[in-house]
């Protein structure tokens, strides 16, 4: 095992890049804020690399599975006095899904920081640009590595955060700070649900670590599981109500439906940005979270899991539906992102726990790293064509694969991956989702197949409008740059290696839900059906945009208000405004406001304003004049007279 | 037939005095017949201390110090008056206590 | 440790400052003084580290009584505990912060630093205090300056918020101190001891009538619902070190009085009434977050958040579980050192741009990036990121508030949860416009922070960030005491 300094440096390398840029500020906008960033990543991918060699040789197995690793733990923020009680411990957790992470964060985080460097040259804020991706990072790494479910929830809000500084990276452009905030406030309203699942699972299995959680509330016998399955609340027992609320945090940061309004928004943001946060790592959180959390959904709360598979199911549907219609090439990768997040919390929902009921898991995970290869690389391919175009829409590119011939041949690469075009990496991890959906529930599967079809339909037609549909022209400014300095280029290269090869990883060897190998094969009679409906999805887009013709034109006029409603995205995002604008700020706001106005504070000045009336009243009497004054007293005299001969004194 | 004055005479003067200074101190405008009226009111006070220690206590000279006292009081009391009357009508060149009004609220 | 030093180093200060000769000598002995108040905290806390030492806690330390007035048993008792010490800790470095940034204020400045300095003495004076009465005095002795701060050097509709400010924390003290009468008068031999009162078990009927006078008392001090109103005139119209005084310390003395006189005291008073203040808690994080999202000025969100954010230290008293009650206490911190920054930042900016609107305001990232960056930390810090102390506090109420079962308490804390959404949204909403977005022509040539404004910023920001990224040695500080007072709870 590889000692627990190089472990703990994984993060904090970042970390310090983030400390040591972010303290110099300004000055930093040097080169070599970028280059120290980037070593700095590099570092910590070597680092993890060997971790993760040195976990699945044999320290992590016990036995013939492997076992999850406490490397460190310290107690962070106790609840009570005494020591068993509730306590938010920070520590490292290595097992298989950890360190898997932990590899796929470093080494697209490493890529990325590699492509930076050519993309945003000259930025003015250069050097804080690389300190946020390092304090990404660091909280990306945080969040894998969390051994404690509030630990986790820590680094939850902090990669958001991230997030936020990211998007908004550009802070002059108001559409950036508006897509920035969007991103915070939607994730941050779902992490308000993350936060109390957190507290009623925490409550009721009597710990937030991880591993107790997990055994307290899966074990049958245990009192923690029967007391939180016995007590309910609207008809949901407590774990259900505690596991659901968890899963809406997951659900927003991985933007499954009908939280995903932020992600097409977050575009704005510096396109590796996009690659990094917004594709790869920080929107797989959700998954990584229900795969965290996999054996409580599985084993005590089925009929919750079943919901998380339809929730999967439902957006990668409207996902891939809404990317058909979108013309910024951005958004149809964002919104291709969240079918194929879709996709793999689908097969979270489909899978089992027991051995050979599990791979619904696997496919997972697998797919979860194969795409975050193939959609960085997307990504990236689109940072080198809009830094080339110098700008998001499609209309204004077309012709491409003679000017960028290697962010072509990349491009290509990563469309036919996601299509699940046989041998790339995306084709084996996507068979496997589908396999586990046909043997488990079939009526996800029937989506599941029909949107890897639209998946190959709307890759493909991106890739046709880039690249094919009409010849080039250079729109105002000359050819100056080129394809991009080689930074940008060698990034692209190893992505596409790897998302040639990625697939061949023998995934299930490494991970499963209950840590134990086992062996998946094959099956070329169960491929036909998808591979096909994706070559039908390839041609139906060569066919429409192969080149440029009235064809689409008629299909859009042809479907009518389906086409415009997908086009403006089903109108979740008024619906969203219309609940913000109107009933949180135009009800509860206004009237909150205007009570504190008109009654508490009215209630105040009232209570003034009545003393100071009775005051008015009274001090008539101090007319000024001195036979008012001796009158007073006279009467007085007379009055105390008459009560002294009213009670006798005299 | 012989009058001889007793108490109740005395009394009745001392009252008739009391309450003709308290009409002319309710009634006049002028701060120096108000000061005249508070000497009337005074004066009748004495008379009472000198009829009751007369009629009732002859043996004894409380009432008679009392009045001494009041008398020195008085004296005081008048200068005081006089001097913040004398400077009340240099500010407003009147003594009319409808007019010195700034002291009130 | 002689604590008889907190009340002579302000007390001397003051003094001296008396017979400073000019506006430079009044600062140099003014910022002189709040260093050495600060080094003596620090110092009391490594002692009291030392004492604590592997050994049982006990109620109090340092303890040293004075008699003051024997016929009526009154003693000028004073003594720490954690908490105390936590709270004088927070004293020490918002006095020096806010002595610090004091440096625009050109008129009567001698007199400003006195008031500063007395309302420290105050406030040094109300955590020591052992005897009540004595700690009524201090009490008063802390709203004064505030008064005259607000009425002399503020801003705007400045003697309007001093006068409902003065009034309603008069009324206030009024209820305590009918409240500390009448439990005076209760007890035999009478005492204001709070050590020796601790002891007795008092009758429940002087419980059920003494715990509202004092909680409602001590209640207005931490700007309990509906007697919020004071809070945001009061600090929009207080000069910035004003607020950060109100808000650092001033709006503490309630909250502490609430946990550690009206609750410690008076247990199963505290027991029966917690609905009532759950209630009221629960209703003021809410509705101070609403209320918040629709304000304008930057000094009225910093004090309407206030109001959301103290609701958060009465909850956790409420809900008088450990966790809850040591997350209050937290809160108490973090809240004071974040408002201290917050209203610190804002008098910078106002300073720069003459208007608190964030209306008028956009992208001063540009011209002040460390401004602005200081704006979003401590943004960030209100809406309870983690790595930040609010996030400490806020989790361990939240925690702590969630062991409470019974629907009413869960659905007070799912509303007190709720508001960190509102909150965040009002937080966004304002200094992402400050922050962020175009940049108006008429602040093109604003300059960043000066030296002295930046040292206060991460003089304050130190102690955010040592909580927050550290909150171990501070819970550790209160532990014992919080769990005295848990105790009381727990005996009933």
């Amino acid at each position: 095992m590889p000692s627990l300094l190089n472990i703990i440096l994984i993060p904090l390398l970042p970390l310090l890049s983030f400390v040591w840029l972010g303290l110099s500020g300004r000055r930093q906008n040097h080169p070599m804020a970028g280059w120290l960033a980037t070593a700095f990543m590099l570092v910590s991918l070597l680092l993890s690399i060997q971790t993760a060699f040195a976990y699945f040789s044999g320290a992590g197995m016990a036995g013939d599975s492997y076992r999850p690793m406490l490397v460190w733990d310290l107690e962070w923020l106790p609840f009570t006095a005494t020591a068993e009680g509730l306590a938010i411990h920070t520590g490292i957790l290595l097992d298989p899904i950890s360190v898997m992470m932990l590899i796929v964060v470093t080494s697209i985080s490493c890529m990325v920081h590699l492509f930076s460097l050519g993309y945003m040259k000259g930025e003015q804020r250069f050097g804080m640009y690389y300190a946020y991706l390092g304090l990404f990072t660091f909280s990306m790494l945080g969040l894998v590595l969390s051994s404690n479910i509030f630990q986790m929830y820590m680094f939850w809000e902090l990669v958001g955060v991230s997030s936020f500084l990211l998007i908004g990276f550009y802070y002059q452009k108001p559409a950036a700070v508006a897509a920035a905030k969007k991103a915070f406030i939607v994730t941050r309203f779902a992490d308000l649900g993350f936060l109390l699942g957190i507290l009623v699972l925490s409550y009721y299995g009597g710990s937030m670590d991880f591993n107790q959680l997990i055994q307290s509330l899966t074990s049958p016998e245990s009192n923690e599981l029967q007391e939180a399955q016995r007590d309910s609340f609207m008809g949901l027992s407590a774990l259900s109500w505690g596991l659901s609320l968890v899963f809406i945090g997951g659900a927003s940061k991985s933007a499954l439906f009908p939280l995903h309004i932020w992600l097409p928004d977050a575009m704005e943001g510096p396109t590796p940005v996009s690659a990094l946060i917004h594709a790869a790592t920080m929107v797989v959180a959700g998954v990584y979270l229900v795969a965290r959390l996999f054996p409580v959904y599985a084993l005590s709360a089925p009929d919750i899991l079943q919901m998380i598979g339809w929730t999967g199911a439902i957006s990668a549907l409207i996902a891939a539906l809404i990317a058909c219609t979108q013309t910024d090439i951005k958004r149809v990768l964002a919104y291709s992102t969240m079918s194929q997040i879709g996709f793999m919390v689908l097969a979270l929902g489909v899978s089992g726990y027991a051995d050979g009921n599990n791979l619904g898991f696997t496919a997972s995970m697998f797919h979860l790293s194969t795409h975050a290869v193939f959609k960085a690389l997307l990504f990236l391919c689109a940072g080198a064509v809009i830094h080339y175009v110098h700008s998001n829409e499609m209309d204004q590119m077309g012709g491409l694969r003679k000017q960028m011939p290697i962010t072509h041949i990349s491009f290509l690469l990563a469309c036919l991956a996601i299509s699940g075009f046989p041998f790339l990496a995306g084709f084996f991890s996507k068979e496997e989702i589908l396999l586990a959906a046909y043997t488990n529930y079939k009526p996800i599967f029937w989506i599941a197949i029909f949107t890897s079809a639209l998946t190959a339909f709307y890759m493909f037609r991106l890739y046709f409008r880039i690249f094919w549909h009409k010849p080039y022209h250079a729109a105002h400014h000359d050819d100056h740059h080129g394809e991009g300095t080689w930074t940008m280029k060698w990034p692209l290269l190893i992505l596409a290696l790897g998302t040639v090869f990625a697939g061949y990883i023998p995934f299930s060897r490494f991970v499963s839900a209950t840590g134990k190998p086992f062996h998946t094969s094959l099956h070329i009679e169960f491929s036909i059906a998808p591979v096909g409906l994706a070559l039908l999805g390839i041609a139906a887009a060569y066919y429409l945009y192969g080149r440029q013709s009235a064809r689409p034109e008629q299909m859009q006029k042809s479907l009518g208000f389906l086409y415009t409603s997908l086009k403006s995205k089903l109108f979740i995002d008024e619906l969203y405004l219309f609940i913000t604008r109107n009933i949180i700020f135009g009800i509860l706001g206004k009237w909150a406001a205007w009570i504190d106005k008109h009654i508490v504070d009215g209630l105040m000045n009232g209570l003034a304003d009545l003393i100071q009336w009775i005051a008015q009243k009274i001090r008539r009497v101090q007319s000024g004049r001195v036979q008012d004054y001796a009158l007073y007293f006279l009467i007085a005299i007379l009055g105390l007279l008459l009560c002294a001969k009213w009670f006798n004194q005299f | 037939m012989e009058l001889t004055p007793g108490l109740y005479h005395m009394l009745f003067l001392s009252s008739a005095l009391f309450f003709i200074g308290v009409y002319g101190f309710f009634t006049r405008r002028n701060l120096v017949t108000m000061l005249m009226s508070i000497e009337l009111i005074l004066n009748s006070v004495n008379l009472n201390f000198i009829a009751f220690n007369k009629y009732l206590w002859p043996g004894q000279l409380d009432g008679l110090f009392f009045t001494l006292f009041i008398i020195a009081i008085a004296a005081a009391e008048a200068a005081v008056a006089i001097a913040i009357i004398i400077n009340l009508y240099r500010c407003h060149k009147s003594v009319d206590v409808e007019e010195a009004r700034n002291l009130k609220y | 440790m002689n604590l008889v030093i907190f009340l002579i180093i302000p007390l001397m200060t003051v003094v001296l400052l008396l017979l400073a000769r000019n506006a430079m000598q009044v600062r140099a002995l003014a910022i002189a003084g709040a260093a050495v108040q600060a080094v003596c905290t620090v110092i009391l806390y490594f002692s009291y580290r030392n004492i604590m030492q592997g050994q049982e806690p006990g109620l109090l330390y340092f303890e040293q009584s004075f008699p003051f007035y024997p016929s009526w048993n009154i003693s000028f008792h004073i003594g720490v505990d954690g908490i105390s010490i936590a709270m004088m800790l927070l004293t020490s470095w918002v006095v020096l912060a806010g002595v610090l940034i004091s440096r625009n204020i050109t008129d009567r400045v001698k007199e400003y630093h006195v008031m500063l300095l007395l309302l420290s003495l105050g406030a040094y004076g109300f955590f020591m205090s052992v005897d009540l009465l004595i700690q009524f005095f201090f009490l008063e002795l802390a709203v004064i300056p505030k008064y005259l701060l607000i009425a002399i050097w503020g801003s705007g509709k400045k003697t309007y918020s001093a006068n409902k400010l003065a009034l309603l924390l008069m009324g206030g003290s009024a209820l305590i101190l009918v409240g500390l009468l009448m439990m005076y008068y209760s007890i035999e031999p009478h005492t204001f001891n709070w050590k020796e009162i601790a002891g007795i078990s008092l009758p429940i009927s002087l419980q059920m009538v003494c715990f509202p006078l004092l909680f409602l008392g001590f209640g207005i001090f931490s700007a309990i619902f509906p007697f919020h109103t004071w809070v945001p005139d009061g600090h929009s119209s207080a000069p910035t070190a004003g607020s950060m005084f109100l808000a650092g310390i001033s709006m503490k003395l309630g909250g502490f009085g609430c946990l550690k006189v009206a609750s410690f005291l008076f247990p199963d008073a505290a027991v029966t009434y917690a609905p009532w203040v759950v209630g009221l808690s629960a209703i003021a994080i809410i509705y101070g977050a609403f209320v918040t999202l629709m304000q304008k000025d930057l000094k009225y969100i910093n004090a309407y958040s206030s109001i959301s954010h103290c609701g958060f230290v009465l909850l956790g008293i409420g809900m008088i579980t450990h966790g809850a009650i040591s997350g209050a206490v937290l809160q108490m911190i973090s809240h004071g050192l974040m408002t201290a920054l917050f209203f610190a930042i804002i008098g910078m900016v106002y300073a720069r741009t003459h208007t608190r609107e964030i209306a008028k305001m956009g992208g001063l990232m540009r011209t002040m990036p460390f401004v602005s960056t200081m704006l979003f930390i401590v943004g960030f810090c209100s809406l309870g990121l983690p790595g930040l102390s609010g996030f400490v506090a806020e989790m361990s109420v939240f925690v702590g508030s969630w062991e409470r079962p019974g629907l009413f308490y869960r659905t007070a804390t799912v509303l007190a949860c709720m508001s960190i959404v509102v909150t965040a949204v009002y937080i966004l909403r304002a200094v992402g416009k400050v922050v962020m977005g175009p940049l108006p022509d008429a602040y093109a040539q604003t300059s960043d922070a000066a030296g002295y404004e930046k040292f206060v910023s991460v003089w304050l920001l130190l102690a955010i960030l040592l909580i927050g990224i550290f909150p171990g040695w501070l819970v550790e500080l209160i532990e014992p005491a919080v769990s005295f007072i848990q105790l009381r709870f727990q005996a009933q």
